[in-house]
């Protein structure tokens, strides 16, 4: 079936976005949120980098949101991921075993941050990537973007949006730096500006 | 030169006038901020200047990014949505409820997701180390709150009202009473970080956060209604607040509603 115009009259105004900052940092992160990955699975992959801003400087207050299927390309309807302790209210932390694909980083002093969880597997037309949503203070509206992971020139040079991007592709490619662990800088603004995404 | 209120007001309405001679000259209306809006301060480095690369859905419907993480009964205590229970003792402040029913554009209910707030304490101080706000903590009140929504839609919490309080983006910038809102949808394209404010507050002229929503529809939007059928009589006040999420959705079949 058809997806509806999202800009047709008859549809509900939505309600407009927000700047997630400055004080989310008591409220949104959680202990294990990069930790996505089952324990010892042997699919895991690590993906790091720093988020800055148009003057080259990091972003300590970025906060990221990692999504991505399993390496079969499945997505998983998995809960836990925040999981709780009934009897005191804190955060068990994730069980370890199941794979929710989601998790919520909060960059550093530095402004790095950092994620394992499963290579992701691909999706229809698309070669593999984790979707990644990006929230600051100073972001109105938060921004998407994906990261795809290097290895499979086939499949990257046949990814709709990659060939769509042309030259700015890189922006989008994880560098890897061997042994499951990739870097991925997100640049907010100027020179090397990641690609961000519109939905429609 | 410091900045004044009167220096942001200009540009604040100079921005109003942009947008309104857009929409004139057959723009579309703008349902949400525009991320490059400078009288904001805090988003003149954070603004992406490359414009954003349009993904259309419908080519693409197995995308990922159509699917929402899923999040349930493990995930939320039974007080979680009672942000005046969280301590021993009773916090400080007038006691509110909040309510309302999460939506998406077609006007369906998004069951069964996880809304998480946060906000102030009622001296409008937040329980975060940086905050420097020269106002009393409440350690009855630590003022986080998650709930998932039930099968039409509707959420609940019990809260203490937030008081304003100042930001440095220009000398005496005050922000109004507001709660923030963490919400998912049935897709990821639908998340939404937002906040909620409380009626006839004075503050709203002044503050370009929320002036940064330049359509006047939209803005009213964020404005929650005072509703006394929600109030618990000897207790709290209550307002209702809806909320819309905007982007594509997953589609109707596929979650069998």
């Amino acid at each position: 079936m058809t997806l509806i115009d999202p800009g047709s009259p008859e549809q509900v105004p939505p309600t407009p976005s927000h700047t997630v900052g400055p004080f989310y940092g008591y409220a949104l992160p959680f202990s294990g949120g990069e930790e996505i990955a089952p324990l010892g699975h042997p699919d895991t992959v690590t993906v790091h980098g720093h988020v800055l801003d148009g003057a080259g400087d990091p972003l300590p207050d970025a906060l990221l949101e990692v999504w991505g299927p399993r390496p079969d390309g499945t997505v998983p309807r998995v809960d836990g991921a925040l999981r709780r302790d009934p009897a005191t209210g804190g955060f068990l932390g994730r069980n370890g075993v199941e794979f929710t694909g989601w998790g919520r980083i909060q960059t550093d002093a530095n402004g790095h941050w950092y994620v394992r969880t499963l290579r992701p597997g691909a999706r229809g037309r698309n070669a593999p990537y984790l979707s990644v949503c990006v929230f600051a203070r100073g972001l109105l509206v938060h921004l998407f973007t994906r990261v795809y992971l290097p290895g499979d020139d086939a499949a990257l040079a046949a990814d709709p949006l990659l060939t769509r991007v042309g030259d700015r592709r890189d922006t989008l490619i994880a560098a890897d730096e061997g042994h499951g662990t990739y870097r991925f800088d997100i640049r907010l603004q100027g020179e090397g500006e990641t690609v961000f995404l519109e939905y429609q | 030169m410091s900045l004044t209120q009167h220096d942001i007001d200009q540009e604040m309405a100079a921005e109003r006038v942009a947008y309104a001679k857009r929409v004139a000259d057959g723009a579309p209306v703008e349902h949400h901020p525009r991320r490059d809006y400078a009288p904001y301060r805090s988003s003149v480095l954070r603004h992406p200047k490359q414009p954003l690369v349009a993904i259309d859905t419908r080519q693409d419907p197995e995308l990922v990014e159509l699917r929402s993480p899923a999040f349930g009964e493990r995930d939320i205590t039974e007080i979680d949505n009672d942000l005046t229970r969280q301590h021993t003792g009773e916090p400080i402040g007038e006691r509110i409820t909040v309510s309302g029913r999460l939506l998406d554009r077609d006007g369906r209910p998004v069951r069964g997701q996880l809304i998480e707030i946060w906000q102030a304490n009622s001296a409008g101080r937040y329980a975060h180390r940086r905050e420097q706000h020269d106002a009393p903590l409440d350690p009855n009140f630590t003022g986080v709150g998650r709930t998932l929504t039930d099968a039409e839609g509707r959420y609940h919490f019990t809260t203490i009202q937030p008081g304003p309080y100042p930001w440095r983006n220009h000398v005496n910038a005050w922000r109004p009473a507001h709660i923030h809102f963490s919400v998912f949808g049935t897709a990821f394209t639908q998340r939404l970080v937002t906040q909620m404010y409380f009626p006839n507050d004075p503050l709203f002229p002044y503050d370009p956060i929320l002036q940064s929503v330049t359509d006047d529809a939209a803005r009213h939007r964020l404005v929650a209604t005072y509703d006394h059928g929600l109030s618990v009589p000897e207790f709290s006040l209550g307002y209702r607040w809806d909320i819309v999420l905007d982007g594509p959705a997953a589609t109707w079949i596929e979650e069998g509603r």
